[in-house]
């Protein structure tokens, strides 16, 4: 297996892809499809944006707004926030733990391939005969009665890419209990690193309910089942509870990893360690714990009565002492430090005073008796995407900076990010600020048309300007992208020059079994602690050795492929048509025949020998 | 990997240790064993003897069994030795997401 610095043709690397296993790899195609889905998302976006422009508009019909604004809402959580934490997790925590992969390799494959065909299910929707449009949350009093298949879409194509996300939550658990590198205790871990493991218990608890959710949706849906049907006995609220104790701990689950990723950044270009490690740490489980005890504040206006939103209340008033704790460290950080403002810096410092906002409007919301008044308007709209594009896609668009050199080898162009990060800042808060005065005026939400003469023309028509300046600081992006891989200019370890953590101490990118040696951490930000004592590089834990090596596969696609294929027979099988059986029958055969494959075959994986690993001029010195 | 030493499952080492520890774990076994029977034949006198109320039966019945999961978990699965700290986290906090769940459920949905 020597042959891999091999040069490759076009098919030999998308087999190559297929079938790969190798997290940093996988990392990369989780962030071409979710990139893929965030243009798709963004698209419908711009088109809720255009609709909304003017008063009275016909830019799109009232049935096709309900589609692109549920489409919206399902693609950027599930399709586009959800794979690009996933891109950066993959890529970077196994490299800061010290890790050669993640525990179970192929595992991580299939959990991409599930998500990938989940997500390509859901969009195929829009050319079935229509999307689902009963808004993200799909509440069943409205989705049980959406006619079309749009419904059936969401829910079987949410099943499948659920699969993957539990998978890849699982495997990220038992990577960060299991394979930490010597010296890496669970206090030395990286902040990032922290809020994955978070992160990953998040899912572990958060999707089971929404799969529970899915599946007597889809009976109702499909079988004729009535767990929502008020007439026929069912209680349509628990849906809506089930939904929310995956939903709300959701939003942790994509808000922590940017979290994690701004402590990384605020620690490096403040070349400083991180104020307050362990209360960032404490803070973190914390809002992880206190994510699964406030679902019920969404659902403020159900009905639950005085007792219930007054107890939901408090509790989700509480999360903004340790969220609050965070920021201060943040700040702390920069106080005293030598601050370089760089790109991936720019987002960091920008996402404190926006995510505040949405913080506070979160407060605000979480008082009940109050939250009678914002409810369905678009003051939530504005609340929430001030948290969600304040926090998690400033997050993720300083991840994909700052990791950039990492997984590519390549530095994104400063100036061409400085524009994105101000045209993306400036048409951000210019779509959503506004919309906190159009609720409060009493603009409800998931309207897809307005009156004239009602005070909202201005606020709406700044709001849209603003997302075309947001489309703008996208397309610069795309655009560095694609001119920083033609120019393909290689940058070394740590091309930041003030990395701290184990990643920016191999290849930028790191070679396939990423460390030769495994290194020995001897303290918080372990290149930093080299480095403070005059070393280049990382002390080997253990003697160079054999490396053994998961084999690729391609058996993850079709196990993916074939629940695909079964999806599509299990939606039109209510139709009574003949054909959907012998679907349905295939589709299982192929997941089950590749399982079986999976099971009988032995792959024992292979090792990379010693003597390969010593060709270097190191003489593997270097971890 | 080839670069890890393990030892521990070698049974000659510390061979009298072990023996030791392995009796005294049987003993632990055979008392919480004995005990488990004890309360199943509590919990059947407590439902056969007529004159208790229902409001002593069952919680006593929940509390005995309650206390037999902690027996098997603890020591028939070994969750009272070393480095199942994580095991256990896991467990309860999956365990008290589940309650919270039943408990909104008896209280605010089926009213």
């Amino acid at each position: 297996m020597s042959t891999y610095a091999n040069k490759k043709g076009f098919g030999a690397t998308i087999w190559d892809y297929l079938t790969t296993v190798d997290h940093k790899k996988i990392a990369i195609l989780y962030l071409i499809s979710g990139g893929l889905f965030f243009v798709i998302g963004g698209l419908e976006a711009m088109f809720i944006r255009i609709q909304l422009a003017i008063p009275n508009n016909d830019f799109v019909s009232a049935g096709f707004y309900n589609e692109i604004l549920t489409m919206h809402g399902t693609t950027m959580i599930f399709l586009a926030a959800m794979p690009l934490v996933f891109a950066v997790m993959n890529a970077v925590v196994p490299l800061q733990i010290g890790a050669r992969d993640v525990a179970f390799p192929f595992l991580n494959s299939l959990g991409f391939w599930l998500f990938f065909f989940g997500g390509v299910f859901l969009n195929l929707s829009w050319f079935l005969g229509g999307a689902p449009d009963a808004g993200w949350t799909s509440y069943a009093s409205l989705s049980l009665h959406s006619a079309g298949h749009g419904i059936d879409f969401y829910v079987l194509g949410l099943q499948l890419s659920g699969f993957g996300t539990l998978m890849a939550g699982i495997n990220f658990l038992v990577t960060i209990i299991n394979m930490r590198t010597p010296g890496m205790t669970y206090m030395r871990m990286p902040l990032f690193t922290w809020s994955t493991f978070v992160v990953s218990a998040l899912i572990l608890f958060a999707f089971p309910p929404l799969t529970v959710g899915l599946v007597l949706m889809m009976f109702d849906r499909m079988f004729g089942a009535n767990f929502f049907d008020v007439a026929a006995g069912g209680n349509t609220i628990i849906w809506e509870h089930l939904f929310w104790i995956f939903g709300h701990p959701e939003v942790y689950i994509l808000i922590l990893p940017a979290f994690g990723i701004f402590s990384e950044i605020f620690a490096t270009f403040s070349r400083k360690r991180l104020f307050g490690y362990s209360s960032m740490v404490f803070a973190t489980v914390l809002i992880g714990f206190l994510g699964f005890m406030v679902w019920a504040h969404h659902m403020f206006t159900t009905g639950l009565g005085p007792i219930a939103n007054a107890i939901f209340a408090v509790a989700t008033m509480a999360i903004a002492v340790p969220t609050g704790i965070k920021i201060f460290n943040w700040i702390f950080t920069m106080w005293g430090g030598s601050v370089k403002f760089t790109v991936p810096m720019l987002y960091a410092v920008a996402f404190i005073p926006t995510f505040t906002m949405g913080g506070v409007t979160g407060i605000m919301l979480a008082s009940a008796p109050a939250d009678y008044q914002y409810h369905d308007s678009y003051f939530v709209v504005a609340h929430f995407h001030y948290v969600i594009v304040g926090g998690v896609v400033l997050g993720l668009l300083a991840g994909i900076n700052f990791y950039w050199p990492k997984m590519f080898g390549t530095m994104l162009s400063e100036k061409l990010g400085q524009i994105t990060f101000w045209t993306f800042l400036i048409g951000f808060h210019l779509t959503f600020f506004i919309q906190h005065f159009l609720g409060l005026m009493g603009m409800p939400r998931r309207v897809f048309t307005f009156l004239d003469n009602q005070g909202f023309n201005a606020g709406n028509m700044i709001s849209t300007v603003g997302a075309f300046l947001m489309a703008f600081g996208v397309l610069v992006m795309v655009i560095n992208i694609i001119i920083t891989s033609v120019k393909n200019e290689k940058v070394g370890n740590d091309p930041w020059g003030d990395g701290r953590t184990l990643e920016w101490a191999i290849a930028s990118p790191p070679p396939f079994y990423n460390f030769k040696q495994l290194p020995l951490v001897r303290g918080l930000d372990p290149y930093w602690v080299e480095k403070m004592e005059g070393k280049k590089e990382m002390t080997p834990a253990e003697p160079l050795g054999d490396i053994h090596m998961p084999n690729s596969s391609i058996l993850p696609v079709t196990i993916a492929l074939g629940l695909f294929v079964a999806a599509f027979g299990a939606l039109y099988h209510m139709d009574d048509k003949s054909w959907t059986l012998p679907i349905i029958i295939v589709g299982l055969l192929i997941t089950f025949g590749s399982m079986l494959i999976r099971s009988v075959k032995d792959d024992h994986g292979f090792h990379i020998h010693k003597e390969e690993l010593m060709d270097d001029k190191d003489k593997g010195g270097k971890a | 990997m080839a670069n890890e030493q393990s030892n521990s499952a070698n049974p000659n080492v510390d061979l009298k240790y072990r023996r030791k520890k392995n009796a005294e774990e049987m003993k632990h076994q055979v008392i919480t064993f004995v005990l488990m029977i004890f309360f199943t034949l509590l919990s059947f006198a407590a439902v056969g003897i007529e004159g208790f109320s229902h409001w002593f039966i069952k919680p006593v019945i929940l509390l005995l069994a309650v206390i037999q999961v902690i027996f098997q978990l603890y020591y028939f699965m070994h969750m009272k030795h070393k480095g199942h700290g994580t095991i256990a986290l896991f467990l309860f906090s999956g365990l008290a997401v589940g309650l919270i769940t039943v408990l909104v459920f008896t209280t605010i949905v089926w009213l």
